[in-house]
Parts: C-alpha cells; structure tokens; sequence
C-alpha cells in the first residue's frame, strides 16, 4: 500500500488522495461495457423469462433464431445490405478523398462540407426525406434503395478516415513515378493505395458496420423480403421481448467485435 | 520564382499549355468527387429540399406557414421541443460529469493499460445502438435484472418504474452518448505538455490550481468539441427515446416519426423536420465558429 502514498503526478497529489478519482473511472468504465454483455449469457437461457444468471443453460433460443425463416432473411438483408454498401461507399468515398486532397482551396472545403452533411443532419429527416423520394422512384422495400441511403451515410466516415489518411502521405511520390512514366492510374495503384490501404480497409469495415447496424432509414425503407436485422428487432422491441432477440444481438456483438478485431490486426500500421 | 519566369523554356505558349493543364487537373479532380456528391444530393439533399416546400404547402396545396404555425400554437409540440432540450441538455452535463474524469485517468495510464481501457470506450461505440438500447431495456424493466435484484436484496420491495420513462431514456442516451465525448477529450489531454504541469507545481500551485488554471484550459477544446458532438446528436436522436420511453417521452424525431407512420401528416412532419435541421445547423455552425469545422467533423461517428 506504499504505493496510495507515491505522487501520482507532476504536482505532488499522492495516488491515495485521488482513489476517488480511479473509482469513478472504474465505475464508468464498468458502465460503458458490462450492460451490453448481459445479453450474451440470457441468449444461452433455457427459461422464456429473463433471468440473470440463466439457472439453466440452453441453445434454444438459437434453434428458435435458426428455425425462424424472417429471422435468416433479414440477416441476409442485412448481411447483403452491408456488403454493397461497403462497395459503393468504399470506392466513392477514396475517389472524392483523392480529388479533394489534390484539389484543396475552397471548392475542396464545401464540397468536403456537403459530402458529411448525412452524418449531420437528424437522421429521422434523412429517413423520411429517402422514404419520401423512393416512393416516386419505386424504390421502397428493395435491396437497392437500402444500400444507396446506407451509402451516403457510409460515405462520411469512409472519407473523413481516407481524408486523414491522405493528408499525411506526401503525393510527390506519386508524382515521381508519374514523371518516370507511370500512368497516373497505375502510380495511384502502386505507389499511393499500398500506402494508405488501412486506412482503406478501416473505411470498408466501418461502412459495413455503418450499414448493418443502421436502424433508422431501415425503417423506412426496408420491408418485406427486403427488411433488415435491425428494423425486425427495433419492431419486435417494441411488442415484447423475445429471448430470441438476446441471441441476435449475440450474433451483432461478435459481427462488430470480429470485424472491429480485424481492423485493428489489418487496418493499422504497425509502429516501430 | 522570378528567375524560373525569365527562363527561356518557360516561353508564353509553354505557360498557356501549363495553366490549360492546371485546369483539367482540377476538372478531373472535381470530376473524382462527382459520384459522391452526386448520391448525396440524390438520394439526400433533393428529397429534403422537397420536403421543404411541402412544409410550406397546406392541407388543400396552396402555399402558407400553417403547418409552422401550428407548431407554435400547440402545446403538445412545444412539449416535444422542451423534451428533447431537457434530454440533450441532462445527456450532455451527464456524459461531462463522468466522461471527464475517465479520459483524465486514461490519460495518464502507462500506454498498454490506457490502450486496454481504450478498447473498452471503443466496444460499445461499435456495438450496435439497437443492441445497447436492448440490453438496457432488460436491465431497466419491471421484471428486469436491477429490479430483481434490488427486491431479492430487500432495497426495495415494489419493481421501481426505470424504463418507459424520462429516467430510463436519460440512462440509455447517456450510454450510447459517453464514447462521443471521451475520444476527443482524451484525443486533447494526451496532447497536452506534462511539462506545463510540472512547471506549473514548481511555481507554487496547489494541485488544485495547476488543475483547474492549467490543465483544463488546455483540454477544453476537445471538452467542448465532444460536448457539442453529443449535444447535436441528442437533438436529432430517434431510436433509444422510442425504445426506452415507451412512448411517454416524446422527442422531435419521435414525434416526426409518429407524424408519417400514424397520421401520414407530411406537411406538419417536414415543418418539424425542418425546425429540427435549422436547431441542428444553427449549433454545428457555431461550433464551427467556435471550434472549426474539422476539428468538430473528425472526432466522431453519428450512430
């Protein structure tokens, strides 16, 4: 216990005279994670009541989510939903990053400002403003209508992590390879993407992630054979709550938890 | 420069051919942008602009601010707009008063352990909102897991009513909400000098007052960039006040919701949708003010 009574930092307070401090800490940490985490066990729960912990353990709830035929269509939809998007927003979003980054000035600024507008403005209105134009373009329920509204939702992100990306990587060195005869693709190609490709892949995965978990614009414009994970259980939500929905969102929790895993492992560089 | 102008192979046909060059660089970087821009403005800012001018259309098609004024005159609108003040208010000074002194804490951990807590911010900000909000509504209702273990404890003896409620909506907003307001204060103090601190206790400072004179100016532009963050996205936020509130708490999104799918009211829907994104935007640009756009732009991810 020597240790509560050492400096815990430049200005002389001891570690003791700040435990409230680390107990805060603590304590919101604690709230950040552990709520979410209860669903994991209460989906391996034999009892239709939710019980924590489960007195006894089952796979039921995951035979009954397997059995569920609007259940695995939706998470194809969402699935599918998550992958177009990743490659519609993915390659948008390097193509306006690159032309922004060369570009600068103040076209580059508004046109940056316009290509975020999705992630700022309440998505409520983006869902009714999509919903409104997709009944004239015969595009509600479809497969398509979601991933075109997922995508400019996607497309903030993807850019502001390609943007970053490209900000700090010095272009001259695709110029050199242009100046040694390289067509321009081809140096973007094997020079610049080589050397920015996590973030690419940081994008791509947050696109995904931005897709599949999006509830609101769902809603509105999925439906029918085309409706997503979340727009079936924001509805069950509301009705009553069905273990079923404990292991669904077990399933969202390791989709995001693998692929967040992955970008770490493959979307970062490694430092010395 | 001057030197290169008078260089003999800069002659002037050369120079047009390098402006001419010059300009089909930017149209073809402009052109790069295009497919973006214009899925934005396709899919998003027409169909909004649209929204705009049914706002002002009335029931039988002419134009008139009725739908405006009925947002004025009645009370269960002016409910909406107070609500959702209050959450976002409460939500915002919730997510400082523990979001502060965690991104404190983080900041001085040894860089393995603050990488370790790091991924526990960053967990949850991944984690579908759907997902939290879910998990809450089993922790918070009737039959939920706080209430049977407060009775099996003898804390209380009646379920207490923490969900389908404000309260209960608070505590959901305020978990989807901290990560928004952790990640730029942490991104802020790790930048911040040690040295100043130390300076700061030799000069004589109490570590109260190299605290409070010191290190908190120096965090405060991510303190409030993460604040306005939280703020903005508690105005427009739909999916847990619908879940948690149950109904009773009804705030703009929920009642513009409410609006299309019950009444098919568009007019009074994107009159309110409209208020809604000028608040929003009347915040984001003094923030921009404030702040700079980048800075706001770049610290986070709408859920």
């Amino acid at each position: 216990m020597r240790w509560l009574s050492r400096p815990a930092s430049a200005t002389q307070v001891t570690h003791g005279s700040r435990l409230w401090l680390y107990a805060l800490a603590a304590v919101v940490l604690a709230f950040l994670t552990l709520p979410t985490l209860v669903v994991v066990p209460m989906s391996f729960s034999a009892s239709q009541y939710l019980e924590f912990p489960p007195r006894q353990w089952s796979l039921r709830w995951y035979e009954s989510y397997l059995g569920s035929v609007a259940w695995l269509q939706a998470t194809r939809t969402s699935f599918a939903a998550g992958a177009l998007t990743t490659l519609v927003s993915t390659p948008l979003a390097l193509m306006a990053a690159y032309g922004l980054n060369t570009l600068r000035g103040r076209w580059a600024a508004i046109i940056y400002a316009v290509l975020v507008t999705p992630i700022i403005v309440p998505v409520i209105l983006v869902g009714i403003a999509v919903f409104y134009a997709y009944v004239r373009l015969n595009l509600v329920n479809s497969l398509m209508g979601i991933v075109l509204a997922h995508s400019i939702l996607a497309i903030p992100v993807a850019l502001m992590v390609i943007a970053s990306a490209l900000k700090s990587y010095d272009m001259s060195q695709e110029l050199v390879a242009r100046s040694l005869g390289a067509h321009r693709l081809k140096a973007f190609l094997l020079i610049t993407l080589p050397q920015i490709r996590f973030a690419v892949i940081t994008a791509a995965v947050l696109s995904f992630l931005t897709s599949f978990d999006e509830v609101v614009v769902a809603l509105f414009v999925s439906g029918g054979d085309n409706s997503t994970l979340t727009r079936n259980m924001f509805n069950a939500l509301r009705d009553q709550i069905d273990p079923t929905i404990a292991t669904i969102s077990t399933i969202m929790i390791v989709v995001s938890s693998l692929l967040l895993a992955g970008a770490q492992l493959f979307g970062r560089p490694k430092r010395p | 420069m001057r030197a290169h102008s008078k260089d003999p192979t800069l002659s002037a046909p050369n120079a047009a051919g390098l402006a001419l060059d010059a300009r089909r660089e930017r149209w073809i970087m402009l052109g790069l942008t295009a497919p973006a821009l214009s899925l934005v403005t396709i899919i998003m800012i027409a169909p909004i602009v649209w929204l705009f001018s049914l706002s002002l259309l009335a029931d039988d098609g002419t134009f008139s601010f009725e739908h405006y004024r009925r947002l004025l005159e009645q009370p269960s609108y002016r409910r909406n707009f107070i609500v959702t003040f209050e959450i976002s208010l409460l939500t915002t000074a919730i997510a400082i008063a523990l979001g502060y002194p965690l991104a404190y804490v983080l900041a001085q951990l040894p860089r393995r352990a603050a990488s370790l807590c790091l991924i526990a911010v960053l967990l949850p900000f991944w984690t579908s909102l759907l997902v939290r909000t879910y998990a809450w509504l089993v922790l918070l209702q009737r039959q939920g897991l706080i209430n049977k273990w407060g009775i099996a404890h003898g804390w209380w003896s009646e379920p207490l009513a923490l969900v389908h409620n404000f309260s209960g909506t608070l505590i959901g907003t305020v978990h989807i909400m901290l990560p928004f307001l952790i990640l730029p204060v942490y991104g802020t103090m790790k930048s911040i000098d040690g040295s100043l601190m130390n300076a700061a206790a030799n000069l004589g400072a109490s570590p109260a007052r190299a605290f409070w004179s010191v290190y908190f100016p120096l965090s405060l532009p991510g303190l409030m960039a993460g604040a306005l963050i939280v703020f903005i996205l508690s105005l427009g936020f739909y999916v847990t006040p619908a879940v948690l509130g149950g109904g009773k708490v009804s705030m703009v999104s929920n009642r513009i919701a409410n609006d299309i799918e019950i009444f098919f009211n568009w007019g009074a829907a994107s009159a309110l949708g409209v208020v809604l994104l000028t608040l929003t935007l009347i915040v984001v640009y003094a923030a921009a003010r404030l702040l700079g756009l980048s800075r706001i732009a770049g610290a986070g991810h709408a859920p």
